[in-house]
């Protein structure tokens, strides 16, 4: 099947975000694909507040079948969580498990005003009750098959992987 | 060849009982995992939820104040239930042998056993049995075990050099003092080898090396003047008084004046040398207090580096597959 092109979604996702955006706000991108979306976006948006960096590592709800992730990376939230909008920025939802791991990681940090989710792509196979707030595309993918975003330079890129 | 008993047949850290043949790999996983925990230490609330749920006891037949308290807090960071034991003032004063012991706390469902002996090898001794029972799910840490091992202590120092000096393939490092009695001195040996550290140094007074120093892969130093010429990093040591038996040393005035750090002395190494101590100091007989409270001492740094480096241990422990 052919995938759409990531950065036209960039472009559609900023678009649609770009309308909420207030002084207060701030991108977190979830590890790896969504702290380059979310870099870009940064960017697209012309916030004032730096963009955070969210590994969730130490949150999944698999760690204790599988252990710690070997690259986690650390967290990195350059502003005060309290009080203050936040979009998650993932590239792919699937299960929702880790918009869920990543919102208890937030509140470690505080209590943020609002928190919002926007993903490249929703690719469906949802496990828990979790909707984004923005979302440039959907897919219908078979169980087994996976997407996921690449990088390559400066151009970002969908691929499917296998299960 | 014998299966490494630290590793389970994955490869993962199965117990922590020495820094002594432990893959260079698992060394550096556990001071790459230690670095995002750092992190943590510095938000509002200082906890993960990796350990929820788990039981570790804290096993002290040993005294030891600063060692069990940073366990804790590595410990309870990790949202991991912990119970300290100090029993050197309980049931084995009543006659209980060591694995009766570990065998009544298996049974109240521990997860993780925290391990400090007088004796080398009580660590391994359970970790053995533990196995041997069926019962490897539960995890051992050495916290130190007689004159062998407090392989803990050695990562942190391995996470603390890293921090400032990146690589250990171009370092120059002394470990200075009582290496006879040091559990922690072998430690740190073991895995600046493993780590690949081209020149290390031991410097001390001939009564307090062991007879194995040059098996250790170190330059043996009887003169700090020779020693730390041109060093990278100053591990110092404490002299071990409640070990010493018979009269190693003259006096500790005499051992400050020859082998206690002093600005002068420090002038020899690099001039951005760094000076780690596992503590307590003995200020005034292994270092000197214009050292310890000066720009190049890492030491305080240390001690938050050992909660990252513990929690690291605990969460690679709880989380490797059985």
């Amino acid at each position: 099947m052919s995938l759409p092109d990531a950065e036209h979604l960039l472009v559609v996702l900023a678009d649609q975000i770009r309308p909420r955006v207030g002084a207060d706000t701030a991108l977190v991108g979830l590890h790896t694909g969504g702290v380059w979306l979310a870099q870009r976006l940064h960017a697209l948006l012309g916030l004032a507040q730096p963009a955070g960096s969210l590994d969730v590592s130490f949150y999944r709800d698999d760690y204790a079948k599988r252990g710690l992730a070997r690259d986690t990376r650390s967290s990195a939230l350059p502003f005060e969580v309290e009080g203050r909008h936040l979009i998650l920025v993932d590239d792919v939802l699937h299960t929702g498990r880790t918009v869920r791991a990543a919102l208890n990681e937030l509140f470690d940090y505080g209590r943020p005003l609002r928190v919002e989710l926007a993903v490249l792509v929703d690719r469906g196979g949802r496990e828990l009750p979790v909707a984004p707030t923005y979302c440039a595309a959907t897919l219908d993918l078979p169980p087994g098959q996976r997407v996921k975003l690449a990088q390559d330079g400066d151009t970002l890129s969908l691929r499917l992987t296998g299960s | 060849m014998a299966r490494n008993p630290q590793l389970n047949r994955h490869g993962e850290l199965q117990h922590l009982l020495t820094t002594e043949g432990l893959p260079r790999d698992v060394i550096t996983r556990i001071l790459d995992t230690a670095e995002p925990f750092t992190v943590v230490a510095e938000r509002e609330v200082k906890k993960l939820p990796l350990l929820r749920g788990k039981s570790v006891f804290n096993l002290f037949f040993e005294n030891s104040t600063r060692t069990r308290t940073t366990f804790e807090i590595a410990a309870k960071r990790l949202s991991a239930d912990v119970i300290n034991l100090n029993i050197a003032t309980s049931s084995t004063n009543k006659g209980e042998t060591l694995l009766d012991t570990v065998d009544n706390l298996a049974a109240m469902q521990a997860d993780m056993f925290v391990v400090r002996h007088a004796s080398s090898g009580a660590p391994y001794l359970i970790a053995q049995h533990l196995e041997a029972t069926g019962r490897d799910h539960i995890h051992v840490i050495n916290a130190g075990d007689g004159r062998h091992a407090h392989p803990t202590q050695g990562l942190l120092d391995m996470y603390t050099i890293r921090h400032y000096k990146r690589d250990f393939t171009q370092l120059s490092v002394a470990v200075v003092g009582d290496i006879l009695h040091s559990r922690v001195a072998r430690s740190q040996i073991h895995a600046l080898t493993t780590l690949g550290v081209p020149d290390l140094r031991a410097i001390a007074p001939k009564t307090l090396l062991p007879a194995d120093i040059d098996r250790l892969g170190c330059r043996v130093f009887h003169d700090m003047a020779e020693g730390l010429r041109g060093v990278d990093v100053v591990m110092m040591l404490r002299l071990q008084n409640e070990r010493m038996q018979g009269s190693l040393l003259p006096s500790p005035q005499e051992y400050f004046k020859f082998f206690g750090l002093t600005q002068e002395k420090l002038a020899l190494a690099k001039p951005d040398a760094i000076v780690l101590h596992p503590g307590p100091m003995n200020r005034g007989v292994e270092i000197d207090s214009a050292v310890a409270d000066g720009k190049q001492a890492v030491i305080l740094p240390q001690v938050t580096f050992g909660i990252a480096v513990r929690m690291a241990v605990m969460a690679m422990l709880a989380g490797s597959t059985t």
